[in-house]
């Protein structure tokens, strides 16, 4: 008898794909749309109250921001947000309260390594490359926008 | 009457971005961390081209509560600031505007990781 | 004494003395929950770590087997004993307080068949009088080293699977005449395999190809057929692993459904449990093996077993650096009668 299998390195992957259970992605996406826009709502219903309160709109925005972040570190550190995570997907990846969420997530999980080299070097572990690259591309945008404006 | 079609846009702005992603994830096995990254350097580059304001201005929090929100965030920021500035403002004008959410997380994650601890989910 | 290409055949049949097993919360809420000797409900274990818990997880199991065999620990001459983590550190810091010779192996979730393979051979050639094998795996531990951490809220592919949180050991010593059972007869170690797959998310997959081989030279090598066993047993490839497997031996002509079972498969209610395609990890066939099959040879409902361990030998480095997922698998057959 054979003891290799006999296909080919593609010819295997092609099996798997067909024989792997797919994401069930109607459900998937519909919870990720009803999460992430019920999260979105939640924002947009901050910024209105404190605009009511006389706020001005970049002002409220950034207030919805702190609060939204504040929420998702909260439910992180109450073992909730991976929970909603498990069903809501990118629906509470996306949202800004995702991106606090992978901030805390490793900053609760290496406190065991200690405080500097644990949690400090830690917290950024899969939030950081959002800085990297956000503020790089903000970077090469304002360089652009200043060599446009220089010539025009 | 007016306020709820203001929310329905809200929530199907940022329902579909979010689906969006989701969409990534289930088909092209795309890391969260990546998801992250693309969506936010994604609002970086609608808003430069013009794009994003339109965006915020019809789904209001629905655009600006997404990463991709953050991101043209980032992009108003630089443009804002290199023209009251100037040169500089390349440096200054992103993370100024970042400057709310970067803190907050870090602070909120810092006093978040004293207290909790690590369980299954 | 080498039999074929690949199989060792133990002249002396090595006994089996004793096994012992311990689970975490999740798995102690499985279909197997009354085969496991110890189980905790705090996966903390008391400790301050996960690396911590998952190390006085494997003490307390090789405690509770040296209790059971009613050995002590200077009756022991080597100990082989490996886990999931950077440098072994769960086995390394649980020697500590044992004081027994000890060789840390790493075969990732084969481990378990590997260590039960060095123990018998030692025991076979007269080196060692009484051997222990040992593995753990730990969910928390494993997940932080080689996913995302815990809080993090993601979701799971449904071809992945999920660590157990458990330990397991075997104590093997020299055949007396009259004690029945069960022995080590072959052990055929495994080479690796790979079939370029990459998908950290589906280790079944990766592993199966690596499972069919080292099943399929063990046969060739010793001359049995598959059916000559009550129960081909896989450590972890999981409930798609498992198909995968089983449609390659139908392929060769060769019928595994009845036989083949698998202890990722048979640790979880995967349904209620949420489990996907089941359990894997170091600790997957060591507390299954020393829980439920040890159990099954010694009432005699089962005689003959073949116990293949499967491993994905690739780390978060070589995942990111693109490589793909090098598998591996031991076979030890173990049988009352020889």
């Amino acid at each position: 008898m054979n003891t290799n299998i006999n296909m080919t390195n593609q010819e295997y992957s092609d099996y798997i794909d067909k024989k792997a259970k797919n994401s069930p992605i109607l459900k998937d996406v519909a919870l990720a749309f009803l999460v992430g826009g019920i999260i979105c709502m939640i924002g947009q219903l901050i910024t209105d109250l404190f605009m009511k309160f006389g706020v001005t709109k970049d002002d409220a925005g950034i207030i919805t921001s702190i609060i939204l972040i504040f929420l998702g570190a909260f439910l992180t550190s109450l073992n909730l947000y991976s929970k909603i995570g498990k069903f809501a997907g990118a629906g509470s990846i996306i949202p800004i309260t995702g991106f606090s969420n992978s901030v805390v997530a490793p900053a609760i999980e290496y406190k065991t390594e200690g405080y500097i080299l644990g949690l400090g070097a830690n917290m950024f572990k899969i939030a950081g490359p959002v800085l990297v690259y956000g503020i790089s591309s903000s970077v090469a945008v304002g360089l652009i926008y200043w060599l446009i404006k220089l010539f025009i | 009457m007016d306020i709820l079609i203001e929310y329905l846009k809200v929530f199907i702005t940022g329902g579909i971005i979010c689906a969006i992603g989701q969409i990534l994830i289930d088909k092209t096995k795309i890391t969260p961390a990546r998801i992250l990254v693309v969506f936010l350097v994604m609002g970086v580059i609608l808003y430069s081209i013009g794009l994003y304001q339109p965006l915020i201005d019809f789904g209001g929090a629905g655009a600006t509560v997404p990463i991709s929100g953050f991101g043209s965030n980032l992009a108003k920021g630089v443009i804002k600031e290199v023209d009251e500035i100037g040169f500089l403002g390349i440096f200054t004008g992103g993370v100024k505007a970042a400057a709310a959410g970067i803190s907050s997380a870090i602070v909120f994650g810092f006093l978040a990781s004293l207290f909790a601890k690590p369980t299954i989910k | 004494m080498k039999v074929g290409k690949q199989t060792i055949k133990l002249e002396n049949t090595p006994k089996i003395l004793q096994t012992s097993s311990m689970v975490g919360p999740k798995e102690k809420q499985g279909p197997l929950s009354i085969y496991f000797d110890l189980d905790t409900q705090d996966i903390f274990l008391g400790e301050k770590s996960f690396e911590k818990a998952e190390s006085k997880m494997m003490e307390t199991c090789i405690n509770n087997l040296l209790n059971k065999a009613s050995v002590k620990n200077e009756d022991i001459d080597y100990i082989f004993a490996g886990d999931l983590l950077n440098q072994c550190i769960s086995s390394g810091y649980c020697m500590r307080n044992l004081g027994i010779p000890f060789f840390g192996l790493y075969g990732a979730c084969s481990t378990f068949c590997e260590s039960l393979t060095l123990a018998s051979l030692f025991v076979n050639a007269n080196y060692a009088s009484k051997a222990i094998a040992a593995t753990s795996s730990h969910f928390c531990s494993a997940e932080r080293q080689f996913r995302m951490p815990l809080e993090h809220g993601n979701q799971k592919s449904p071809t992945a699977q999920c660590t157990v949180t458990a330990s397991g050991s075997a104590i093997v010593v020299k055949k007396e005449d009259g004690i029945p059972g069960p022995y080590v007869t072959h052990v055929t170690p495994g080479k690796i395999i790979d079939y370029n797959v990459t998908d950290m998310t589906n280790m079944g997959a990766a592993m199966a190809p690596a499972a069919f081989n080292t099943i399929a030279m063990h046969l060739q090598d010793t001359g049995r057929t598959a059916d000559y066993y009550d129960a081909i047993v896989t450590g972890d490839l999981g409930v798609l692993g498992s198909e995968i497997l089983v449609d390659i031996f139908r392929k060769e002509g060769i019928e595994l459904n009845g036989i083949h079972a698998d202890c990722g498969a048979l640790i979880y209610d995967h349904d209620k449990q949420d489990t996907h395609c089941g359990g894997s990890g170091c600790g997957c066939m060591a507390s299954v093996f020393s829980g439920y099959f040890f159990e099954q040879l010694k009432t005699k409902k089962m005689n003959k077993i073949l116990i293949v361990a499967t491993g994905a030998l690739m780390s978060t480095l070589s995942s990111q650096q693109g490589e793909s997922i090098p598998g591996i698998a031991h076979a030890v057959a173990i049988e009352n009668e020889v």
